[in-house]
C-alpha cells in the first residue's frame, strides 16, 4: 500500500475539508456508481444541479440525495442551466429553500456548445447571492482580473476553468491560472477540462488549492478506481507544492559583482 | 376550475387546490422537489400552506446530479 | 482592513523561523526563484542567507530589469511645512524641538515646482507634517491644481486622513499617496509617539487601504529603520505589502527602507536596532523576489557609495537633489545646486546624499541605466475631472 501523504486542509468559508480533491456527480452510469466513487475519492464536498422536474410521471433519476450521506459532504448546490444572472439567483434560492447548506458553485453558461462562463452575469449574480448570505464560488474564465472583482464583492472561492467543461485537455489556461493563484486572497479551485490524474496533480502543484473533476471519474470504466487516482495526484501534487518544488538550477556565482562593495568598505 | 403554469405548461385546477395536492396529482412528492411559487422559493413547510390561486406560475424543481 | 490582520505575535515566530533558518532552506527558496510566503520570506532574511547574497542580488537585479527594465525614476521632496502636532521622538519637526516653523504659501511652492522642473523634474512627492490649520485640506488642493500643470507626477506623504477628505484630493489630480508606519512593533510605537493623532497605530496602518477606498492608484509604504528590530519591520512591511498587493490590486505598490539619519531633538536610536548595508542590500532583494511588482524607493538618506551601488539592485525610484526643509530649495544656486543657506534649521532630517540632480543623472547612466524623468501622466478622467 502507498505511504499516508499529508497535507493541510483546505479551508473555505467557515468549512475545513481534509480532501482537496471535490467531485461533480453528473455522467456517471449509475447512483450506485457515483455513490461508489465519491466514498472511493475520499471528497468532503460533492456538486449537485437543480433541474425542472417531469410532470408527467415519475422519470428515470433516482433521487440523488438519496446516495450522499449529508454528513459526509457538503452537498454543493450548481447553478448551471442559468443563462443570467437572474435565473442563478432564483436557482440559489430554490436550492436554500430545498434545505440544502447555504452554499452555491455560481455557474452561468449562456453559451450550449461550450459551456463557456458569462463573466458579467456572474459578478452580477455573485453580489446579490453574497449580499444575501451565500457562501459563493464563482465557475470563470481564467481571468485574474475577473477573479479579483469576484473576492472583492465577497465570494469565498474562485473556480477557474483549465479547459471547456468536459473537454478533458488540461490545463490550458495555466499562464492565467498562475496569476489568479498569485494574487487570490481566497481559495482557488481549478475546475473542468481536468481530464487526467497528471493535470490535477500540475494544478496543485502550481498552487491550486483544490481541484474539482466530474467527467474523468463519471466516465472511466470503474469510477471508483480512477476516484481514487485522481485522489493519489491530488495528494502527491500538494504535497509537492508545500514542501516546495525546485525549478530553474542554482547557478554558482564564482564572483561578487553586485555585492563585492559591502566588503570593500567594512 | 382556475388555470395555472406549472414548469412553462397550463394545467387546469381546482381553486385553491392546495400545493401539495397539485404536486401529487403529477406524479412527484413534496419531499423530493423544490417549488418556486410566483417567483419565491418556497420550504418544504411553506409550501404546504400555499392555495393555487387563478394565474400562478410554479417551477418545480428537482435535486439531481451535476457537475 | 490590515490592522485586523495584524498580529505581532506571528511577526515574532516569523523572526525566530528567520535567525534559526539553515542554507538548505535558503537555497530551496532560491531555486524556486523566490519566496512563495513569509515565513519563506522570513528565511531570504536570515543571518545564513548572507552566505547567499550575491545570488540573490542577481536574481533581485534578473526580476527588476524584467519588470521595471534598466531605469531608475527620479523624483523630489517638497516640503510645504514643518508644523505639527505630533510628538515623535526621532523627527526633526516633532511639535516640541524648538525649531523655526514654517509653512510655504502657494506661490512659493509654485516657484520651487518650477524651480525643480527645470533640474529635469517631472516627479514631485509633497510633504509636510502633521497639522489641521496649516495643513489644511483646501491649501493642499490648491498645491495640486497649481503645480500639476508643471508636475504631471505628484504623489502626497500627509499626516493620515479619512477616506472622505482623501477624495478631493484625488479629484484635484493626486493619484499616489505615501504613508510609513514608522515602526510595525506595537510597544515600540507607542514609547515614540507620545502626543498627537499619530499615536493611533491601527488608524495609521490603514490609511494605505482609505486612501485606496477614495481613488488612489499608487501606494508607498514603509518603516524607519533604526526604531526596532530590522528582521520585525520588514517582516511587517512585506506582510503589509502582501496584504494590499491581494486587497488593493488596482494599485501599484511602492516600498521603502529608510534607515534613521541625524534630526533635530538628537534622538538617540539604540544601536542593536542598527541596520547595516549588508542588512539593507538582503532586504531589497528579499523583497524584490517576494513582490516582483512593487517600486523600490531609495531615498537621499543614503550616502552616495552605496546609491551608486544599488542602482542596479533592485531599487526603482530615487530622490535626488533634496531639501527636507519648507522653502529649503528657494535658496538652492540653480546652476551647480548647492544649497547658498548656511544652516538647515527647519529641515525634517539631514540628507546624506548631497549630490545634484545632473549628477544622479549621470550616475545612473554610467551603471548602464536610464534616469526617468516621467513615467507616468495623468489618466484621461482624472485629468478631465482635475480641470472641472
Amino acid at each position: 500500500m502507498m505511504t499516508e501523504l499529508s497535507y493541510q486542509p483546505l479551508q473555505i468559508g467557515d468549512r475545513s475539508f481534509s480532501s482537496r480533491l471535490l467531485l461533480g456527480t453528473g455522467k456517471f452510469p449509475s447512483g450506485e456508481a457515483m455513490r461508489d466513487a465519491c466514498a472511493a475519492s475520499g471528497s468532503g464536498l460533492v456538486t449537485v444541479a437543480l433541474k425542472r422536474a417531469s410532470l408527467k410521471g415519475p422519470d428515470a433519476f433516482a433521487d440523488i440525495l438519496d446516495y450522499l450521506e449529508s454528513e459526509r459532504y457538503l452537498i454543493l448546490p450548481n447553478t448551471a442551466g442559468a443563462m443570467d444572472a437572474d435565473e442563478a439567483v432564483r436557482i440559489a434560492r430554490l436550492a436554500e429553500a430545498a434545505g440544502l447548506p447555504k452554499w452555491v458553485k455560481l455557474e452561468i453558461h449562456p453559451d450550449p456548445n461550450y459551456l463557456l462562463p458569462d463573466p458579467i452575469e456572474t459578478l452580477k449574480a455573485a453580489e446579490i447571492l453574497v449580499k444575501e448570505g451565500f457562501t459563493v464560488m464563482p465557475y470563470i474564465n481564467a481571468d485574474p482580473v475577473l477573479a479579483l472583482r469576484l473576492q472583492d464583492v465577497g465570494c469565498a472561492a474562485v473556480m477557474p476553468l483549465g479547459s471547456p467543461i468536459g473537454s478533458n485537455r488540461g490545463l490550458e489556461t495555466e499562464a492565467q491560472i498562475r496569476i489568479i493563484i498569485e494574487q487570490a486572497r481566497v481559495p482557488v479551485v481549478v475546475d473542468a477540462g481536468i481530464g487526467a490524474p497528471s493535470h490535477a496533480a500540475q494544478a496543485m502543484e502550481l498552487g491550486a488549492d483544490a481541484v474539482l473533476v466530474n467527467t474523468a471519474i463519471a466516465i472511466a470504466s470503474d469510477p471508483s478506481a480512477m476516484a481514487r487516482a485522481f485522489a493519489a495526484a491530488v495528494a502527491a501534487g500538494r504535497c509537492a507544492y508545500e514542501i516546495g518544488l525546485g525549478h530553474a538550477e542554482n547557478r554558482a556565482v564564482a564572483t561578487s559583482p553586485l555585492t563585492a562593495f559591502l566588503d570593500s568598505k567594512s | 376550475m382556475i388555470q395555472i403554469i406549472a414548469n412553462g405548461e397550463h394545467h387546469s385546477v381546482e381553486a385553491e387546490t392546495p400545493l401539495p395536492t397539485f404536486v401529487e396529482s403529477v406524479g412527484l412528492t413534496l419531499d423530493k422537489v423544490v417549488v418556486e411559487h410566483n417567483g419565491q422559493a418556497l420550504t418544504r413547510a411553506e409550501a404546504k400552506t400555499i392555495q393555487l390561486q387563478e394565474g400562478d406560475r410554479l417551477e418545480i424543481v428537482r435535486i439531481v446530479a451535476g457537475g | 482592513m490590515f490592522s485586523d490582520h495584524f498580529s505581532a505575535e506571528t511577526l515574532h515566530q516569523l523572526n525566530e523561523s528567520s535567525r534559526k533558518a539553515t542554507i538548505e532552506q535558503v537555497d530551496a527558496v532560491l531555486r524556486r526563484q523566490g519566496p512563495r510566503s513569509l515565513e519563506e520570506f522570513a528565511w531570504l532574511l536570515s543571518p545564513v542567507a548572507t552566505q547567499r547574497l550575491e545570488m540573490m542580488a542577481q536574481m533581485a537585479q534578473r526580476v527588476t530589469q524584467r519588470n521595471f527594465g534598466k531605469t531608475i525614476r527620479l523624483f523630489a521632496p517638497l516640503y510645504l511645512s514643518n508644523e505639527c502636532i505630533n510628538i515623535c521622538k526621532y523627527c526633526g519637526f516633532s511639535r516640541n524641538n524648538p525649531i523655526p516653523r514654517i509653512t510655504i504659501p502657494v506661490e512659493q511652492v509654485v516657484e520651487e515646482t518650477q524651480k525643480l522642473a527645470r533640474q529635469g523634474f517631472r516627479s514631485l512627492l509633497i510633504v509636510a507634517g502633521e497639522h489641521p490649520k496649516y495643513v489644511s485640506n483646501g491649501y493642499v488642493e490648491e498645491v495640486i491644481q497649481r503645480c500639476l500643470p508643471i508636475m504631471p507626477s505628484l504623489a502626497l506623504e500627509l499626516g493620515p486622513l479619512e477616506t472622505e477628505p482623501y477624495k478631493p484630493l484625488v479629484r484635484a489630480g493626486c493619484e499616489s499617496l505615501i504613508v510609513y508606519q514608522e515602526t510595525y512593533h506595537p510597544e515600540t510605537y507607542k514609547e515614540l509617539h507620545t502626543a498627537g493623532p499619530k499615536k493611533h497605530f491601527k488608524w495609521r496602518m490603514d490609511t494605505p487601504e482609505r486612501a485606496y477606498q477614495a481613488g488612489f492608484r499608487r501606494l508607498g509604504i514603509g518603516a524607519l529603520f533604526g526604531l526596532h528590530d530590522w528582521r520585525f519591520e520588514a517582516l511587517a512591511v512585506a506582510a503589509h505589502a502582501r496584504h494590499l498587493h491581494t486587497h488593493c490590486w488596482k494599485a501599484q505598490l511602492s516600498i521603502s527602507v529608510p534607515r534613521m539619519r541625524p534630526a533635530a531633538g538628537g534622538f538617540q536610536p539604540d544601536l542593536k536596532y542598527q541596520m547595516s548595508d549588508t542588512q539593507l542590500v538582503q532586504t531589497i532583494a528579499a523583497m524584490r523576489l517576494l513582490l516582483p511588482h512593487a517600486g523600490v524607493v531609495l531615498s537621499t538618506r543614503e550616502h552616495p557609495s552605496l546609491r551608486n551601488n544599488m542602482v542596479q539592485l533592485g531599487v526603482t525610484h530615487m530622490s535626488a537633489g533634496a531639501s527636507t526643509e519648507p522653502g529649503g530649495y528657494s535658496s538652492f544656486d540653480e546652476s551647480q545646486w548647492v544649497q547658498t543657506k548656511d544652516s538647515q534649521e527647519g529641515e525634517q532630517f539631514h540628507i546624506a546624499d548631497e549630490r545634484s540632480p545632473k549628477v544622479i543623472a549621470d550616475m545612473i547612466r554610467s551603471k548602464g541605466y536610464e534616469p526617468v524623468w516621467k513615467d507616468f501622466d495623468q489618466s484621461l478622467v482624472t485629468a478631465a475631472q482635475g480641470v472641472a
